[in-house]
């Protein structure tokens, strides 16, 4: 006879079955090796409860076994193997054993010379919790329904891909379908709380949760692990200092870029050599998909709307990459913003595309650094300065000579920006027979291109040319964007 | 996939901010700017005060009263002090939006 299943308030942790608590199968040799033990506990007055998760009628001649055919007993609980043994003490659990170990079994219940004749040590099976498709089925069971989100429900005749389209969910580009258990399985990736808020998204400056979060970062293709990176990129971007308001607004090219540093980039595999700013790899690919999906989607930014690129960029796309720290000469970026080594961080900055750098000749580290120069000043105007910030990724071939000459980054940064120190008469409009270029005023002084701190300089890329990348800033500093540093949780 | 079905398709959750915008009237513009209070607003834009300026000096000739208001940058949305300070000060505010 098995017992009536309680109803889901009891089941909470906190409210288990005082003695001791025994979770089994008969499919599961182990479970039916140690059905006689279960007997001798029954017997022993030590309170005995026995969940089973297939047949109601196992073990024998053990009363008050609760039918767990349903799997929500399981689920609640966390089981994973099956035996599970728990001793619960005032309805809460205090110990857990997997599988059958004798020793284990008589100081968990007290007690002694339980199962005589059988081994000492059987391990356990899967818990049928965990079982491929249950999993999916049981957490949209029990643990959708906390879900805040509202459920759309796709028609039958319609194209999956076409309706997301339709309700205008993408960037262009196909997307996942956002399902509960999907989003769910995304939701593993982090440890925070579905109904945290994460950031205030503008334009809309609506309040969005790690679940928004999770469903943007579904339909962008994100796999779980890349979760935590996309929260932090999220909240990097959504403060003031960032001001991802503005960088939308914009009708410059600009977009955010996520630069990612510490072990959480090779943990989830992103790419930082070979092609580390092109395409192919998914953590890159996704990660800048999902936060330009959660600005879209949550915050109501579209191109055409508060978005009013003249030209735009195809990072706006997905611009995300990961600092090659291993191969580098220098400190990270996270670490000269300020975070310890070993910390994982994204760096947003308001990037407006790629632009080339060739140097196939230059052996020297002041060859290369005056050739450096020379296009860094291009950056939004020759005759512009102090306006925009930039991201100098210096290529393995590139960073070579410097390491060979014993130049450290510091020592790279004084020296363009020496050499980025242009007489305003250069500068001023006009100069040139160009209109375009800094107020007359300035005519007299030298200017530095960038402002103090809107150098940036990272390591990337394939081991195979003498190319570096130049990544144009925004408006810079607190008229525009600073660059944002977050740390990535778990 | 099991579990994410409904009757009649697939069920998916929705990524936006589920906002549901509420229509609000604009005031209805004035036949005459005759004895109203007039804000004129710089965005912070390069130039914007040329325009603002020349502005003034025509609204000024008609001896209307002006008040002169900026944005601390135009890469943010006006602070809300700002914007409520114009709302109680003027009756029509002119916005110089671009360079």
């Amino acid at each position: 006879m098995s017992a009536p299943r309680p109803g889901l308030a009891e089941l909470a942790p906190d409210r288990l079955p005082d003695g001791v608590l025994a979770v089994v199968r008969r499919s599961c040799p182990t479970c039916s090796l140690v059905a006689p033990v279960l007997a001798q506990l029954a017997g022993a007055g030590v309170g005995l409860t026995v969940w089973v998760q297939d047949d109601p009628s196992f073990p024998a001649g053990v009363a008050g076994v609760v039918d767990d055919t349903g799997l929500e007993l399981s689920y609640r609980l966390g089981v994973t193997t099956v035996p599970t043994l728990v001793r619960v003490e005032g309805g809460r659990e205090v110990e857990r054993l997997e599988g059958w170990d004798r020793a284990g079994w008589e100081r968990l219940t007290g007690v002694g010379d339980l199962g005589p004749g059988l081994s000492g040590f059987s391990p356990g099976c899967g818990s049928m919790t965990v079982e491929p498709g249950v999993a999916d089925e049981l957490a949209v069971r029990f643990l959708g329904p906390a879900l805040k989100s509202r459920r759309v429900d796709l028609g039958r005749l319609e194209d999956e891909a076409e309706a997301m389209f339709a309700r205008g969910w993408t960037d262009g580009l196909p997307v996942v379908a956002p399902t509960e258990a999907r989003v769910l399985r995304m939701l593993d990736g982090t440890r925070r709380a579905p109904d945290e808020v994460v950031a205030v998204v503008p334009p809309d400056q609506v309040p969005c949760t790690v679940e928004k979060v999770a469903v943007n970062a579904v339909l962008a293709g994100c796999r779980a692990e890349y979760l935590p990176v996309v929260l932090a990129a999220v909240e990097a971007a959504c403060t003031d200092e960032f001001n991802m308001h503005g960088l939308l607004a914009t009708t410059y090219f600009s977009g955010p870029v996520v630069i990612v540093n510490g072990p959480v980039a090779l943990a989830v595999g992103m790419n930082a050599g070979l092609n580390a700013l092109g395409q192919g790899n998914r953590a890159n690919a996704t990660i800048g998909r999902a936060l330009q999906l959660v600005v879209r989607n949550v915050g109501g930014g579209r191109p055409g709307g508060v978005d009013r690129a003249t030209l735009g960029n195809p990072g706006k796309y997905t611009f995300c990459f990961a600092e090659d720290e291993a191969g580098s000469p220098w400190e990270p970026l996270s670490v000269e913003r300020g975070f310890g080594p070993g910390a994982s961080t994204v760096t947003l900055f308001a990037g407006s595309g790629v632009h080339g750098v060739v140097d196939q000749l230059s052996r020297t580290p002041e060859s290369l650094a005056r050739s450096l120069a020379l296009a860094l000043r291009a950056v939004a105007h020759p005759k512009l300065a102090l306006g925009f910030d930039v991201v100098l990724v210096v290529s393995p071939e590139h960073a070579r000579v410097f390491k060979e000459a014993g130049w450290d980054k510091a020592r790279l940064r004084a020296e363009l920006d020496g050499l980025l120190t242009v007489p305003g008469q250069e500068m001023v409009r006009g100069a040139g027979g160009v209109a375009e270029g800094v107020p007359e005023g300035f005519a007299s002084t030298s200017l530095p291109k960038f402002r103090p701190g809107g150098l940036i300089i990272v390591h990337a890329g394939g081991t195979a040319g003498l190319f570096s990348a130049i990544i144009g800033g925004w408006v810079s500093g607190p008229t525009g964007s600073e660059p944002v540093t977050r740390e990535v949780g778990s | 996939m099991r579990g994410t079905e409904g009757e009649d398709g697939r069920v998916v959750l929705d990524p936006t901010g589920e906002l549901a915008p509420q229509s609000r009237p604009r005031v209805a513009r004035p036949h005459s700017l005759d004895g109203l209070r007039v804000g004129l607003l710089d965005i912070s834009k390069p130039r914007g005060d040329v325009f603002l300026d020349r502005l003034a000096e025509r609204l000024s000739a008609r001896g209307l009263r002006l008040e002169r208001y900026r944005k601390p940058t135009f890469t943010k949305p006006a602070p809300v002090d700002l914007r409520h300070e114009i709302a109680t000060n003027c009756d029509v505010v002119i916005e110089a939006l671009a360079d």
